[in-house]
């Protein structure tokens, strides 16, 4: 791999560090009004700041770009490396978009200690950007960890009635998870001489090194997935977060999940990912059918849409083990449509909390005759979800699935019945809350969506639109990180990676 | 110049003892307490480039003792914010308790400076002295007798540990007909792997091991720390620790480059305190027991780094026991602060402090996740170091255990979050915070940041500064110890000009 050299732009420290710097005004503003606006001001720009990540883009590249290189611990060979490719451009500019629409969402919210709140958001924004960004190993796990501490603030402060139990069972497990990673990334500082990741990449590393590396990633990462059967936080923390909690796990946290395979697992270990992939991608399919059963039978909106997540999220690896090139590009469909979907539904589940203080689907039944604007964003985001053609879900899910159908075909039949699924628990929920029964609640007091609460809901809602109608301008930055991607995967002795019948071979 | 910051303190102790010849003067020992604090540090930065001997080669002033007795000083300084007005003392003795301080750090600051066995001893008991006197020093009252119990714990195995400790040396010596440590180095080294170095090195070191609290050396430790006033378990958790590494780097660089039986021994120790500190760790309800057993857990982290043999596990530990001097500091404030009246704190009642104090409640948060291990703080740079170093040796069992244990614990450090931010206040009151307290708290959350974020320069002058303490005196003749003493500042000074420069 080439050694790390800067370009000289500092776009991607200026996004990591403007958070934090909005964060620490943040910390002298006195007045409650001032402080909402303060932070959606911040984080509003800063999306606005990220947009050159785009525009500026070479789509023909798979190097990464917008790198910015610095000696950080000469000592212990630590460097403050960034940059982005095709693969991670997506997630950050999700992340930049999402954060102003939490702070939109959790205006009338969150009514006690603000101040503290909105610092949370902004530290976490600072992480998960860096998260993305990040070049270095080391660099990659202080951000990994340092999301942990205002993501487990954000639920056991502003949470709901279990929110002590659910903060502490997030952050024992994710933090279970890292302590793997952090071994195995000490284990290939040694092996390699330096932290940088593509440094990393395309090793030849011995098969039994390969297999221990390859586990303590997936043992850290299939948690942040999560993958099943390491999923059983995600509910909980779902579930108790404040509604922009809950936005920022789903749009953006479990990403970098299926982010650490697609840039550590598949490029570092691709032999051991290869060997792995049949018991991977049962899981993967185990996720789907387990999540959409599970929501099937959930009363309460938020699990109903946590469990969702699962399944949606056992697509994501289904594609990203597929190896190939559409299952990867998929995946990554997947991951960036699953923020905006999941994102606008836990938006719209807690704008119905907020007016009856329940998240009851038995509560909610029928409040679309009272509140038809409400009923019609959970319609078009309901609809999204499932993966109705038209919309952003139907591209993703599709192409993960004929990638998958090029990888093993009674896989993709298994997966077939939690496609149905999906549309089960979905159009469940979406007749219970738009029309219900003969005996719904008294919905005669209700509002309406507001106009804040539009303008949070509306550019998701442009997104589910415009990548379903429209993907090439989503799928075109990723193509050559992807085929790139492809070829080091490729490297691996003999292990294509598309054939499921070489693993045997090559696995003796 | 070289001695300036053992001259000051010896000053600050014979001022403080005119003072305690009065009646009544407290507020006054404080002062010239906190004056000589301040002093130490400005000499120790003063005298930070500075090289020199003393009493024909035993005493050694360079670089690798000036940088510890910054940290003492500095150690020094924000303990004596933290005890504010010593409330659990004893009034009669307050003026005394200050005295015994400075006295204690003053042995600290001289005992990283001993290369010879007998100043090394003289050295480590005027550090410890004091700290056996202020332990009984707290306050009688009804539900609160066991200081006694504690401090007679504390003498009965700190004598013990150090007479296990002189039975090594005289071994060692026995061997190499020197004290001094650099000729033992020399003359160690053909003879490594005969049992009876071995037996005399690993007798040797188990004077350190009581002093870090290591498995199976710990068991006065959750004692003194609950029988202590909060003040004194504070300073009996931090400083002398970092005397114990400094010493321990100097006891086991003796046994370089290759002993693999003690390398497992210290292996063998690390786990031990790692499992034990971390898993009784999880069944207290007592506070400071609480950081009693994680002290005995980070100890063992500590011994991981020197179980590498080497240069680069050294400057880890060092820097380890540093960022731990900073994070358990930060614990203690908390515990002093929280504290009504100086009773020992239970992990109850932390409950809402994140609305009695916010400052506080921040303070502790990043206390404690420092001592999980999570990043940017220093105890996960910490960590990193030191596994990188035993996993640079090989020992992947070892790093693994680690990691592990760095799992359980979050457990425990995250039920002190739990308590201090997630639950209501009830019935407490407010904490109100004086000025010093304040600047106490943001002064311990910079340091476990920025020793987090940037301790690259840090780093590079520990790892520099160990190079240059640990160097065999294998270039000179090995006659005589006044000969060696003479000849290693005229090699270190030619070298001086390569570092980095600090400016005082």
């Amino acid at each position: 791999m080439t050694s790390p050299s800067s370009t000289g732009s500092c776009l991607l420290s200026l996004l990591i560090f403007s958070p934090l710097a909005a964060a620490v005004v943040a910390a002298f503003i006195r007045s409650d009004r001032w402080l909402r606006w303060w932070t959606l001001a911040a984080t509003t720009i800063i999306a606005v700041v990220s947009l050159p990540l785009y525009t500026g883009f070479d789509v023909a590249t798979s190097k990464f770009q917008f790198t910015e290189t610095a000696n950080w611990i000469p000592t212990l060979k630590i460097q403050y490396a960034l940059g982005i490719d095709g693969i991670s451009l997506l997630l950050v500019l999700l992340t930049t978009l999402i954060m102003p629409l939490c702070v939109l969402c959790s205006w009338n919210y969150i009514q006690n200690r603000i101040r503290e709140f909105m610092i949370c958001l902004l530290i976490m924004e600072s992480a998960m950007i860096g998260v993305f960004c990040a070049l270095d190993f080391v660099l990659f796990f202080v951000f990994w960890e340092a999301m942990l501490i205002p993501m487990a603030l954000l639920i056991g402060i502003w949470g709901g009635p279990r929110k002590i139990y659910a903060s502490l069972k997030f952050f024992i497990y994710t933090m279970s998870g890292s302590v793997f990673l952090l071994v195995a990334l000490i284990a290939l500082r040694l092996q390699v001489g330096s932290f940088y990741i593509p440094d990393m990449m395309g090793k030849p590393y011995s098969h039994e090194f390969q297999t221990w590396v390859f586990l303590a990633f997936f043992i850290s990462f299939a948690i942040k997935v999560p993958m099943f059967p390491f999923h059983t936080w995600l509910p909980a923390a779902h579930v108790e977060a404040p509604t922009a909690g809950s936005v920022i796990l789903a749009s953006v946290l479990l990403k970098m999940g299926t982010y650490g395979f697609l840039r550590f697992s598949l490029p570092i270990t691709p032999w051991a990912a290869a060997h792995f992939t049949p018991w991977v991608m049962a899981l993967s399919v185990v996720a789907i059918s387990y999540g959409g059963l599970t929501a099937l039978a959930q009363t309460d909106l938020k699990k109903l849409v946590a469990y969702s997540s699962v399944a949606h999220m056992g697509f994501a690896t289904l594609g990203i083990f597929a190896m190939n090139k559409m299952g990867l590009e998929g995946a990554i469909m997947v991951m960036i449509n699953h923020g905006v979907t999941t994102g606008a539904l836990f938006i719209t589940v807690g704008i119905i909390y907020e007016r009856l203080h329940s998240r009851e689907l038995g509560q909610a039944a029928g409040m679309g005759k009272r509140l038809p604007v409400l009923a019609a964003f959970a319609g078009v985001f309901a609809l999204s979800s499932l993966a109705f053609p038209g919309t952003n879900s139907f591209i993703g899910e599709f192409m993960v699935m004929a990638g998958g159908f090029k990888f093993s075909q009674v896989m993709m039949i298994l997966v077939a019945p939690g496609v149905v699924l999906a549309a089960a628990y979905m159009l469940r929920m979406l007749q219970k809350l738009a029309y219900g029964s003969t005996k719904n609640p008294d919905h005669s007091k209700l509002q309406d969506l507001g106009f804040r609460e539009v303008v949070t809901l509306a550019p998701l809602l442009v997104f589910v639109f415009w990548i379903g109608l429209h993907p090439e301008p989503f799928t075109r930055v990723m193509h050559a990180s992807v085929e790139n991607l492809l070829q080091q995967t490729a490297q691996a002795p003999s292990a294509s990676g598309l054939a499921v019948a070489q693993t045997p071979v090559v696995s003796k | 110049m070289a001695y300036l910051p053992e001259l000051v303190l010896l000053a600050g102790a014979l001022v403080l003892f005119l003072v305690t010849l009065g009646e009544s003067r407290t507020a006054l020992a404080k002062q010239v307490a906190l004056g000589t604090a301040a002093l130490t540090i400005a000499a120790s930065l003063a005298a930070f480039y500075q090289e020199a001997t003393l009493f024909s080669g035993a005493y050694r002033v360079d670089i690798f003792s000036q940088m510890l007795k910054l940290a003492f000083g500095c150690g020094f300084f924000l303990i004596l914010l933290l005890s504010g007005k010593l409330s659990d003392i004893r009034e009669e003795v307050k003026p005394e308790y200050y005295l015994f301080l400075t006295i204690s750090v003053y042995g600290l600051v001289s005992l990283v400076s001993c290369i010879e066995l007998i100043a090394l001893v003289v050295a480590l008991e005027v550090s410890a002295f004091p700290l056996y006197l202020m332990i009984p020093m707290r306050r009688e009252r009804a539900g609160q007798r066991s200081q006694m119990e504690s401090a007679i714990k504390y003498v009965m195995f700190g004598i013990a540990a150090n007479g296990v400790m002189f039975f090594g040396m005289s071994y060692l010596f026995g061997l190499t007909g020197s004290t001094s440590l650099p000729v033992m180095m020399a003359k160690l080294q053909p003879i490594m792997t005969t049992p009876l170095v071995i037996t005399g090195l690993a007798l040797m070191f188990c004077g350190m091991f009581y002093k870090l609290a290591i498995f199976p050396f710990h068991f006065w430790t959750p004692d003194v720390y609950q029988g202590a006033a909060n003040e004194t378990a504070g300073l009996v958790a931090s400083l002398p620790k970092i005397g114990g590494v400094a010493i321990l780097v100097r006891f086991v660089s003796l046994s370089a480059p290759d002993n693999r039986t003690l390398a497992l021994l210290l292996a063998l120790l690390a786990v031990g305190s790692m499992f034990y500190g971390n898993l009784i760790a999880l069944m207290q309800t007592d506070f400071k027991r609480l950081l009693g057993f994680s002290g005995i857990a980070h100890a063992g982290y500590a011994l991981v780094g020197f179980v590498a043999l080497e240069q680069i596990g050294y400057a880890a530990a060092v820097y380890y026991i540093i960022g731990y001097l900073f994070m358990v500091l930060a614990c203690f404030v908390v515990i002093c602060k929280v504290s009504d009246d100086g009773v020992n704190v239970s992990i109850e009642s932390l409950a809402g402090l994140h609305r009695r104090s916010p400052l506080l409640a921040v303070t502790l948060a990043v206390g404690v996740f420092g001592l999980a291990g999570i990043p940017p703080f220093v105890g996960f740079m910490g960590k990193l170091s030191l596994l990188s170093a035993a996993l640079s040796k090989g020992y992947l069992w070892l790093v693994i255990i680690a990691v592990v244990n760095s799992a359980i614990a979050v457990y425990y450090y995250l039920s002190v979050v739990r308590e201090s931010w997630f639950r209501d206040p009830g019935e407490r009151q407010p904490i109100r915070l004086d000025l010093p307290t304040r600047v106490l708290c943001v002064a311990l959350i910079a340091g476990i940041l920025a020793l987090g974020v940037a301790p690259a320069r840090m780093l590079v002058t520990i790892s520099d500064s160990i190079a240059k303490a640990t160097a065999p005196a294998s270039a000179v003749p090995v006659a005589a110890p006044q000969v060696t003493a003479t000849t290693i500042p005229g090699a270190s000074q030619s070298s001086l000009p390569d570092g980095p420069h600090l400016r005082p």
